[in-house]
């Protein structure tokens, strides 16, 4: 007993200890509540009373951060949380044989831990990895290219006694060394400038020069260049930083959005390790150009093997003074943090990211008020993604009408393409706006492409033949950044479930049309593809997303129907063949079999178990 | 300077920039349905009932500042009316709303809005969810079956002395499930029970200490409708 | 379940019953069918029928009822225009008798909450098949002690389903009336419009759930 009061006051004071790192700041909840899971591996229900008396918040309002994010547990969840990503590439590339050795190897079931408390196996969607799936986490180290043979290797060792970074990685490797991490996972790129990656900039003379000009000049610049954000909304970059500018408040705030969460893209990682300073100096313009002096890298929890690199980077950074205090002996300072994210696809939204980062639940805000005027802890933030700062480097350094003569009239300059799927050389491709698919599946050696997805589930499916000559633009075919191919094996629906219980399992729910209805698009996929689908099903489907895409939230709800309606526009044969013709009156959907089986077994076990009890 | 004009279903309005848009259709005798939404309290946009047409495209009204010129649709778009009742009929199948032995009947606000955008059957699968009960708390009878996550509880309803959450969303998604702080529960005065239970826009909070205390013909929406009653307190509150 | 064969077997519906005036027949024959039905329900909806009251002379001018509790008809003699189902589907019998109404009516009407959305008996929903009848037939309060708890199942028997399912997740409904039980105006108002050819449409002010 007295064992037990003492764990549970070492408990209290560990708790206690890490409160006082975050100044028990409630907004810095999720750093809180990582470095409890750190040493406990889950959230003990023990440590609410603490948090609740310190950060002076009821104990379900700490669970209800705790419950959202998928990478926080409230229980036990194994010494070693392993996470396959379930992606539609993983599933084409051996998933199933990974799944089914990983549950043998560890003798634990999905979702749940093994009985020895070893071992948590758990599905999570995209680790920005679809070049190299299957893929999975065991904690923060990754592992890529998995076979079963592979899988086996790695548990034989775990049970022998070693880490999972131990295993990964050689003693002579230090975390913080970029060779870390292209250790663990690849970084191709196969096509690259004139924006991205380039290796010889001098930071110093170009932050010497920005600070030389006034911020408007900068941010005029910007505008000149025509640069939309890259997330997908596709925001003029310029205005966003002006209208950040001109509004009221002392305290400015910049942040990255480097929570890279659709399904398909990794080009942020591959910025993020190939040119992290590209997007630090980026944010340091920003911070310069609208009057903030902090910035804020909300980095997706799936990326912890890049974290420590990044510290180290800003902290070079700050040795040059291109960082911290008065930077290069000017009167502007600027300190840049990273805030982890904890596992939510939704937290891509702008205003869902600066929720997590409060320390809240990832729900995208009621809009208006906007970002610029109301963002992090309510002050004027602008918040851009990860591409888009490091082009916005260049831009300071070559000019905004050198970029802006590039690309198309409203996409101007280059982006990143993440490939992935059926093709001969997955990577990274620098494009300029303006590209066709078609030139771009033949640059990647896609040979028998049928679909492609662009921007993810949330963008559009298009067919390989139909939209060949679609030019890649904001007016044409947007692209997040996202391009999975799919060649004439694969079965399109299958991605296109895979797809709506992507959604499903990632919506906030905090409105109705999104929260409910993607589970009943979801259901009726599953129907569609079960043959038990009428062509009034068919038509229900198309009325029921039309009605999601247009009273939902946020950008989640109002693109997550798209997998259905877009191959529906390009591949309506493959629905046809599905749907069935009502033969008398049951419905097809009614499955009476099913509906009167309960009846039969009950029968025959509580018959069983009357007969045994004699 | 600040006084705007705006169309609502081809009516000329006049108004008050930056006012919010459901209140100026309600205060104009055109009703637009409302699940979270509570005049005076900040906006939860939530339940995205009240959506129509602004200016082509489908919103949110409470979530909307009016401003000059907005060309606003409610009942002329019958693609909207459609969709609000869409939006009713999903929490009807989400959740197990059985009118006939629910406590909050009459007095619901989800089945006055029903009544009102004409939901006869949900369109969709019932899906009959199993949830578990909370009747821990002295004063107050949780039942999970009805909550539709308005989060009117979660932001309105506080412990008196700390300001803590006495309610909260756990989970997320299709899993999301209404909690309540046993010990702060405890200590919320019986008025606020009553505020609580009031405010909850179905028949999920219930005070325990009432139950079926209206006879029938005599229970709020019985009396006046959810449409009467939100049109005529805007007439109110325009007099006063 | 398997048609029985045997000849000692006699249906209700095919017994000797008096024939009517022939006249009266050719009168009936003019008018508009109305079949009904009460599926797993409590018979309210049928009583709420009744609370027409008077009215329903002027719509017996129209419609003329033929299977019904009211007319303990128990098959559906000749094709029907409208059927007036009350009750979700709870069972085999259930699920027979609705495809039987689908067959031979025209136009169906899920009357009242039970067959609108499965109503009171799909509170069982909840809970398996299989602890429903173990709480009926094994651990119920009049169980006798060390008696041999059953659990029926005979092929004479109708099987009981999983759940309670709504009529129209079984079979096409065309219309519905909720309420528990809807006010009788509303059935009224619902057959008026139909037996004269008007669009239905139940005013707000009729509608309830409860």
């Amino acid at each position: 007993m007295s064992k037990k009061i003492n764990l549970v006051f070492k408990m209290k004071q560990e708790i206690l200890d890490i409160l006082k790192r975050y100044n028990s700041n409630r907004a810095r909840l999720l750093d809180i509540l990582w470095d409890i899971h750190n040493i406990y591996g889950y959230i003990p229900d023990e440590a609410l009373p603490t948090l609740s008396e310190a950060l002076n918040m009821s104990k379900i309002d700490i669970s209800e951060t705790v419950s959202f994010y998928h990478f926080f547990h409230d229980k036990p969840s194994g010494k070693y949380r392993i996470y396959l990503a379930d992606t539609v590439i993983a599933k084409m590339s051996g998933f199933q044989e990974v799944l089914e050795t990983l549950e043998q190897e560890t003798k634990c079931p999905f979702g749940d831990t093994d009985v020895s408390g070893t071992f948590g196996l758990y599905e999570t969607s995209c680790i920005g990895l679809s070049d190299q799936e299957p893929a999975m986490l065991i904690d923060k180290v990754v592992f890529n290219n998995l076979t079963p043979k592979k899988v086996t290797n790695i548990i034989t060792q775990i049970k022998a006694g070693k880490t999972p970074l131990e295993i990964s990685t050689p003693k002579a490797i230090k975390t913080k060394d970029v060779a870390y991490i292209d250790n663990l996972v690849q970084t191709t790129i196969y096509k690259s400038g004139p924006v991205f990656f380039k290796s010889n900039t001098n930071y110093k003379s170009l932050l010497s020069k920005c600070l030389d000009f006034h911020p408007l000049e900068i941010i005029d610049n910007i505008s000149e260049s025509n640069i939309k954000g890259r997330g997908g909304a596709g925001f003029p970059t310029g205005l966003k930083w002006q209208l950040c500018r001109e509004a009221d408040g002392e305290q400015k705030y910049v942040i990255c959005n480097a929570d890279e969460g659709e399904p398909g893209t990794f080009k942020d990682r591959i910025l993020l390790t190939r040119s992290p300073k590209d997007v630090l100096v980026g944010m340091i313009i920003g911070g310069y150009s609208i009057g903030s002096d902090t910035g804020i890298i909300y980095l997706r929890s799936e990326y912890w093997y890049i974290k420590e690199y990044l510290e180290n980077q800003i902290q070079e950074l700050k040795n040059e003074s291109l960082l911290g205090e008065n930077i290069l002996g000017s009167s502007f300072s600027f300190n840049i943090r990273i805030q982890m994210g904890a596992g939510s696809y939704v937290c891509g939204d702008e205003t869902a990211l600066l929720e997590s980062c409060e320390g809240k639940r990832g729900t995208p805000r009621v809009k208006p008020p906007y970002p610029i005027q109301n963002g992090y802890l309510g002050k004027p933030t602008i918040i851009n993604n990860v591409e888009t700062f490091a082009a916005i480097t260049r831009i300071s350094e070559k000019g905004g009408k050198w970029y802006g003569a590039m690309g198309t009239k409203d996409s101007t300059g280059t982006r990143l393409l993440s490939v992935s799927g059926d093709c001969e050389r997955p990577g990274i491709y620098e494009i300029e706006w303006g590209i066709t698919l078609g030139e771009v599946l033949k640059m990647v050696g896609a040979k028998n492409a049928k679909a492609v997805q662009v921007s993810g589930p949330s963008g559009e499916c298009v067919s390989a033949k139909l939209a060949e000559n679609r030019i890649i633009c904001y007016s044409d075919l947007s692209c997040n950044g996202s391009f999975m191919i799919f060649d004439e094996t694969r079965d399109i629906l299958d991605i296109v479930e895979s797809f709506m219980h992507f959604f499903v399992e990632e919506s906030c729910g905090i409105c109705i049309p999104c929260r409910v209805g993607n589970v009943d698009l979801h259901n009726m996929m599953k129907r569609i593809r079960a043959r038990k689908a009428t062509q009034k099903d068919l038509d229900d489907i198309v009325s029921w997303s039309k009605i999601i895409k247009s009273t939902s939230r946020c950008g989640l709800g109002t693109t997550s129907p798209k997998p259905i309606l877009t191959t529906l526009d390009q591949f309506p044969e493959i629905y046809k063949e599905k749907i069935v013709v009502q033969k008398g009156s049951l419905l097809p959907s009614f499955d009476m079999d099913k509906a009167l089986l309960d009846h039969d077994n009950a029968h025959k076990e509580l018959s069983n178990k009357n007969a045994t009890n004699e | 300077m600040n006084s705007v004009i705006i169309t609502i279903d081809g009516k000329k309005i006049k108004t008050t920039k930056g006012e919010t848009l459901v209140d100026v259709a309600n205060k104009n005798g055109i009703y637009i349905p409302t699940l979270c939404y509570m005049k005076d309290k900040p906006c939860l946009g939530t339940c995205r009932v009240c959506s129509v047409k602004v200016n082509d495209y489908l919103i949110s009204s409470c979530t909307v500042p009016v401003a000059d010129g907005m060309v606003v649709e409610v009942e002329n778009d019958k693609e909207g009316a459609d969709m609000r009742k869409a939006l009713i009929e999903l929490l009807f199948v989400e959740g197990n709303h059985n009118c006939p032995s629910c406590e909050k009947s009459g007095r619901c606000e989800l089945q006055a809005v029903g009544y009102e955008t004409n939901m006869m059957v949900s369109r969709f699968p019932y899906r009959f969810p199993v949830n578990e009960r909370d009747y821990a708390s002295d004063n107050i009878w949780l039942e999970r079956d009805r909550c539709i996550f308005c989060q009117r509880c979660v932001e309105f309803i506080k412990d008196k002395e700390t300001n803590q959450k006495i309610f909260s969303i756990s989970n997320r998604g299709s899993k999301s499930r209404i909690e309540i702080d046993i010990d702060l529960a405890d200590k919320m005065s019986l008025e606020q029970v009553a505020e609580a239970a009031d405010m909850c826009p179905v028949g999920c909070i219930i005070n325990k200490n009432q139950g079926f205390n209206k006879a029938i013909g005599k229970r709020k929406f019985e009396i006046e409708t959810v449409r009467e009653r939100a049109l005529n307190t805007q007439k109110n509150s325009k007099t006063t | 379940m398997e048609k029985e064969t045997d000849k000692n077997t006699f249906y209700s519906h095919d017994l000797p019953s008096t024939k009517m005036d022939t006249k009266v027949m050719a009168k009936r024959d003019e008018k508009i069918q109305v079949a009904m039905i009460g599926l797993c329900g409590c018979w309210g909806c049928t009583l709420s029928f009744l609370d027409i009251d008077e009215r329903i002379i002027g719509l017996l001018e129209k419609v003329a009822i033929t299977r019904s509790s009211l007319t303990d008809i128990k098959r559906i003699p000749k094709r029907c225009k409208i059927a007036f189902v009350e009750g979700g589907v709870a069972n085999e019998e259930n699920i027979e008798t609705l495809e039987h109404f689908r067959e031979n009516c025209d136009i169906m009407i899920s009357v009242g909450a039970c067959a609108v959305w499965g109503g009171v008996p799909a509170m069982r929903n909840d809970v398996s098949l299989k602890d429903c009848l173990t709480e009926a037939y094994v651990c119920n309060v009049g169980a006798v002690t060390g008696d041999k708890p059953v659990i029926p199942y005979h092929k004479d028997l109708p099987r009981i389903t999983n759940k309670v399912y709504p009529c129209h997740e079984v079979v096409k409904m065309d219309y519905f009336i909720p309420g528990c039980p809807p006010d009788g105006d509303a059935i009224f108002k619902v057959l008026d419009d139909l037996a004269n050819g008007r669009e239905v449409n139940l005013p707000t002010s009729l509608t309830r759930y409860d």
